[in-house]
């Protein structure tokens, strides 16, 4: 573009007009902010700083001009996609940090399950951070996170998902990795009202507290419903341009997403993780009742997630294939696990967790043939393999529907 | 510059990713790393992670239902 400039030369105002390359002062800005440039202005009293009031804009503190920066936890889902993007509008430096507990509903069922295949594979995650241009660090808490689950101070929500427990948790997280990182503040996209347990007006300073983030957790989608963080009061962002969301209502969100031109972003239905299904958390109840202990290992959360659970006895369960995507999965798991599979017809892989005697291995060989093509047929051919290597042929007949006991679904 | 080999078999997403991130971060600048998976997702998900990451993606193949991805690492 061409700006007029007034220059005084020799006492006389001339006017030069001069062409701007306006990529190349947006880009010497962000250098000076990077060079952490300071910047004279009036002082900034520790007052102020403390008093959460907005600084009016007459008022203009000595302040350290330099770029921001903070951390933002993305989910995949829409609405950290946009508390990110209000925070990268102010010109803030952000990255991103994604949590996997082993329960994310991302990846997983896609790459077990074949009838997916249509859907594109993709890691929801990614998307926002590519769709955002922002670095995505994915941290791998699946250790560290048993114990959120199995014993939340909070409690658990309507299935076994403790997500007040597991919101601090990450931002805990995410509070001691801007500490070794030398980042200013953590970004989320909660919401106040919009969920039960975690995002309530009166349990979200719970999380900024036990987290240990206390005011360096900023809300975009809500701060204006809630009181000045540090970003804030830093003056590194302005109240009126974050927002004041509440409730369950998605559509302020919506708007915002058209207005920056989102589309095709990711929406689950009941949240980012499977402890909010309900199936799921029977089965994972299910799971510690029969071993008389609550406790899991990555296998089992992922064995959970495919498959039908049928426990015809209380020490034992049977996961059969759905389909050839499941079966090719449970074959990873054939030689860890008792295996049945029908050979004179076609059928699924069964693997038995838990203990069977010679008795139990029959009973289940008569219930994988009737999930087989030979389950009318008077005789079915099954091969057992048992964790210890031992194989055994049996042929069956196939247990007939009524005897496959509803209660015996997990 | 050396090169450097990852075996992500029987992994799913995104722990592929997770490995390989974490891998590539232990590296130096030149450096190339070799990604081996079975789960299909890595195919995209690798490369968008080293897209957003600043990595380069030299090349990636399917072979005998294995994805095996070489990544170049670089400054970032
Ligand atoms: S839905 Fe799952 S991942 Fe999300 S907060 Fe609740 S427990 Fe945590």
């Amino acid at each position: 573009m061409i700006l007029p400039l007034p220059l005084r030369v020799e006492g006389k105002l001339v006017s030069l007009r001069v062409l701007i390359d306006c990529k190349k002062v947006v880009a010497s800005i962000n250098e000076v902010a990077r060079l952490k440039v300071k910047v004279a202005r009036k002082s900034l009293t520790n007052t102020h700083a403390n008093s959460g009031k907005i600084p009016s804009p007459s008022y203009q503190p000595e302040i350290t001009m330099r770029q921001a920066k903070a951390v933002s936890l993305i989910s995949g889902g829409l609405d950290s996609l946009l508390a990110t993007k209000v925070v990268m509008e102010q010109g803030v430096h952000v990255e991103g940090i994604n949590f996997f507990t082993g329960f994310c509903v991302e990846g997983h069922t896609h790459a077990i399950r074949k009838r997916h295949e249509d859907k594109p594979k993709r890691n929801n995650a990614l998307w926002v951070a590519e769709t955002l241009g922002i670095k995505l660090h994915i941290i791998d808490i699946v250790d560290e996170y048993k114990d959120v689950l199995l014993n939340p101070k909070h409690g658990y929500g309507a299935n076994m998902n403790p997500c007040l427990d597991c919101k601090i948790f990450m931002v805990h997280k995410a509070q001691e990795w801007i500490e070794k990182n030398g980042f200013d503040f953590i970004i989320t996209g909660e919401v106040v009202g919009q969920r039960p347990m975690s995002q309530r007006k009166d349990t979200m300073p719970v999380v900024a507290r036990e987290s240990g983030a206390e005011e360096r957790l900023l809300r975009p989608l809500s701060a204006q419903n809630l009181p000045a963080t540090l970003a804030e009061k830093q003056g590194w962002i302005k109240r009126e341009q974050m927002h004041g969301f509440s409730g369950r209502n998605r559509k302020p969100q919506m708007a915002l997403a058209e207005h920056y031109g989102f589309v095709d972003y990711a929406s689950p239905a009941g949240g980012c993780c499977f402890l909010t299904d309900e199936n799921y958390s029977k089965k994972l109840v299910d799971l510690w009742q029969a071993r008389g202990k609550r406790d899991y290992e990555m296998d089992d959360i992922m064995l959970l997630k495919v498959g039908r659970h049928i426990r015809p006895r209380p020490h034992f369960k049977l996961i059969v294939g759905r389909e050839e995507g499941e079966n090719n999965f449970l074959q990873g798991y054939a030689k860890i696990f008792t295996s049945l599979k029908t050979t004179s017809h076609p059928g699924p892989l069964v693997l038995l967790d838990g203990v069977a005697n010679d008795d139990d291995l029959l009973f289940a060989a008569r219930i994988a043939a009737r999930f087989s093509q030979g389950k009318m047929a008077d005789k079915v051919v099954v091969e057992t393999r048992r964790d210890n290597g031992e194989e055994k042929t049996f042929e069956v007949s196939p247990l007939p529907p009524t005897e496959l006991k509803e209660e015996w679904h997990v | 510059m050396s090169h450097h080999m990852l075996d992500a078999r029987r992994l799913l997403c995104p722990m592929p990713v997770i490995r390989t991130q974490n891998k590539v971060n232990e590296l130096q600048a030149g450096d190339t790393l070799e990604v081996t998976c079975t789960d299909p997702g890595a195919l995209n998900d690798i490369p968008a992670w080293c897209r957003i990451n600043g990595h380069k993606i030299l090349e990636t193949k399917k072979q005998n239902n294995e994805v095996i991805v070489l990544v170049e690492v670089c400054q970032s």
